[in-house]
């Protein structure tokens, strides 16, 4: 058995054949679309090759170490995904600042020399079911 | 063996083995060597007193470990000093365990990590999977919320409002795996409300009931949010909102209003409410008003904005809006159905794709999008 990830992207991937906004589909589509996401997921269980899937949020940050102070932040740049997905870490932190704080210290990871790279990574927020209270 | 029975327990042995001097740590794994024993024994002999039974053996546990612990003359020094064990207040053991959990030098995860392990008795793997972290690493979160707390002494009452916050936090959770988050910060808040009498804690579980009660309409069969208006009445749990007002009407009564007792107040509203369009808004507005007095949160300010696009138009609700911040979260999906009510649907449906993409989490963002789809589809008819 080998894993794969399947990536599913909001930007960046080449544009598909059926090219409307979700937006611009009616509310049945939208059902049906998320029924077959869901019905897919679990015929994988049922034959044994679903492993994990997390949506992402499509709002992400380059993080990179800057040496001493804060790591700097930016919106960009939004590399092809060939080079921008290398592989991914999970973690689960109590705040946004903890999360920059460890994604600054793994993009120190020391490189050529033994410096740092000082590469950019981008960093991901889960989506999540909601929380109970919401009004 | 009674499962349920050992679950509440735990907290209340660990407890009394805190306040006779042992350290948190050492005190949970004497009581964990307690429960082992007992899982040999109870079946053939059943005690006639388990708590007791209970305490007798972990504490004799933990004097064991401590006579093996290299500062063994310092513990046993100690242990000497303290009050023999007699017949310990479980009332004030486990209030006390509460606040220890609670500590305000443990992040908000930790705190609660450890409320669940300690208080409610869970096992690492149940919290570790409620958490959809993996197990070690929830062991490790609990371990070292045990050392921060280790060195802490209770010379006086701990603050109340911090063990609240922690049961608020367990229950916004709302996982449901094996364990039901939801479920289980009742539980534990049920046990706070009989063992203090702080009204701000009658004014949670007030709140945890009336939302709950709620729960089976919130969400479609096929996972969707459902919002207030459109729930199914039907499915609210009526037992559960009686007694939610029943215990809100005896925290209220008390006059000494909090934040949890007005928030619990609005979900008292709208669940006395037959219909969505029989809700009370104006009393409802008030007590955002009343929400804002207390917490200043910019959070309850876009919520009464919402109110008073109810209780006084669209066109008042948007006006309300206006003054606050748009980066707030959920400010454009506000602004969206305000603009909807208010009879512009072309603003409403740019501006629900645009909540959409900011949206927090996975069903709310399908149901934004759905609305944009909703609002577009009829546009093009």
């Amino acid at each position: 058995m080998a894993k794969y990830l399947l990536l599913k992207h909001y930007r960046g991937a080449p544009a598909s054949v059926n090219d409307v906004p979700m937006d611009q589909w009616t509310p049945e589509e939208l059902t049906a679309h998320v029924q077959y996401m869901r019905d897919f997921a679990a015929r994988l269980e049922s034959t044994g090759e679903f492993v994990e899937h997390q949506p992402l949020s499509p709002e992400g940050t380059f993080v990179r170490s800057d040496g001493e102070g804060r790591p700097p932040v930016t919106d960009g740049p939004f590399a092809e995904t060939k080079d921008l997905i290398a592989g991914w870490t999970v973690i689960d932190v109590d705040s946004y600042e903890r999360a920059l704080e460890l994604a600054a210290e793994l993009s120190a990871a020391p490189g050529a020399g033994g410096k740092p790279i000082h590469e950019w990574l981008e960093l991901r927020p889960f989506l999540t079911p909601p929380p109970t209270i919401t009004e | 063996m009674d499962e349920a029975l050992l679950r509440t327990l735990t907290p209340t042995v660990i407890g009394v083995l805190v306040r006779r001097g042992a350290d948190f740590a050492a005190a949970e794994d004497a009581v964990q060597d307690g429960l082992v024993e007992a899982l040999r024994v109870w079946p053939d002999a059943p005690p006639r007193d388990p708590r007791g039974w209970l305490v007798t053996v972990a504490w004799r546990k933990f004097l064991d470990a401590a006579r093996a612990d290299t500062s063994r003359r310092h513990r046993e020094v100690r242990v000497e000093e303290e009050p023999p064990p007699g017949t310990g207040e479980m009332v004030d053991d486990t209030l006390q365990l509460y606040f220890l959990c609670a500590h305000p030098s443990l992040t908000p995860a930790s705190a609660v990590a450890l409320t669940l392990r300690a208080v409610g008795g869970l096992t690492t793997r149940q919290i570790a999977q409620a958490y959809l972290v993996p197990e070690a690493t929830m062991a490790q979160r609990i371990s070292r919320a045990k050392r921060t707390v280790s060195g802490v002494r209770f010379t006086q009452p701990g603050d109340v409002a911090t063990v609240l916050r922690v049961l608020y936090l367990v229950f916004n959770e709302g996982y449901s795996g094996e364990v039901d988050l939801a479920a289980e910060a009742i539980r534990l808040t049920r046990q706070l409300a009989v063992r203090t009498h702080h009204e701000e804690v009658a004014g949670l579980l007030a709140l945890m009931l009336l939302h709950h009660a709620r729960r089976p309409a919130r969400t479609g069969p096929d996972g969707t949010l459902v919002p207030l208006a459109e729930q199914d009445r039907g499915l609210w749990n009526t037992r559960l909102i009686a007694e939610g007002v029943d215990v809100l009407q005896a925290a209220l009564a008390r006059d000494r209003l909090g934040e949890f007792q007005a928030q619990a107040a609005i979900a008292a509203l709208h669940a006395d409410a037959r219909t969505a369009a029989e809700t009370d808004w104006v009393q409802i507005v008030e007590w955002y008003d009343e929400l804002v007095r207390l917490t200043d949160s910019p959070v309850v300010r876009l919520n009464r904005a919402v109110a008073v696009g109810e209780a006084d138009g669209a066109r008042a609700g948007l006006a309300a809006l206006a003054a606050l911040d748009p980066a707030l979260p959920r400010h454009t999906a506000v602004a969206a159905y305000l603009h909807e009510r208010d009879g512009d649907p072309v603003t409403a449906a740019r501006l629900y794709a645009d909540a959409a993409r900011s949206a927090p989490n996975l069903p709310e963002r399908d149901h934004l999008t759905r609305q944009a789809a909703r609002l577009n589809a009829q546009l093009r008819s």
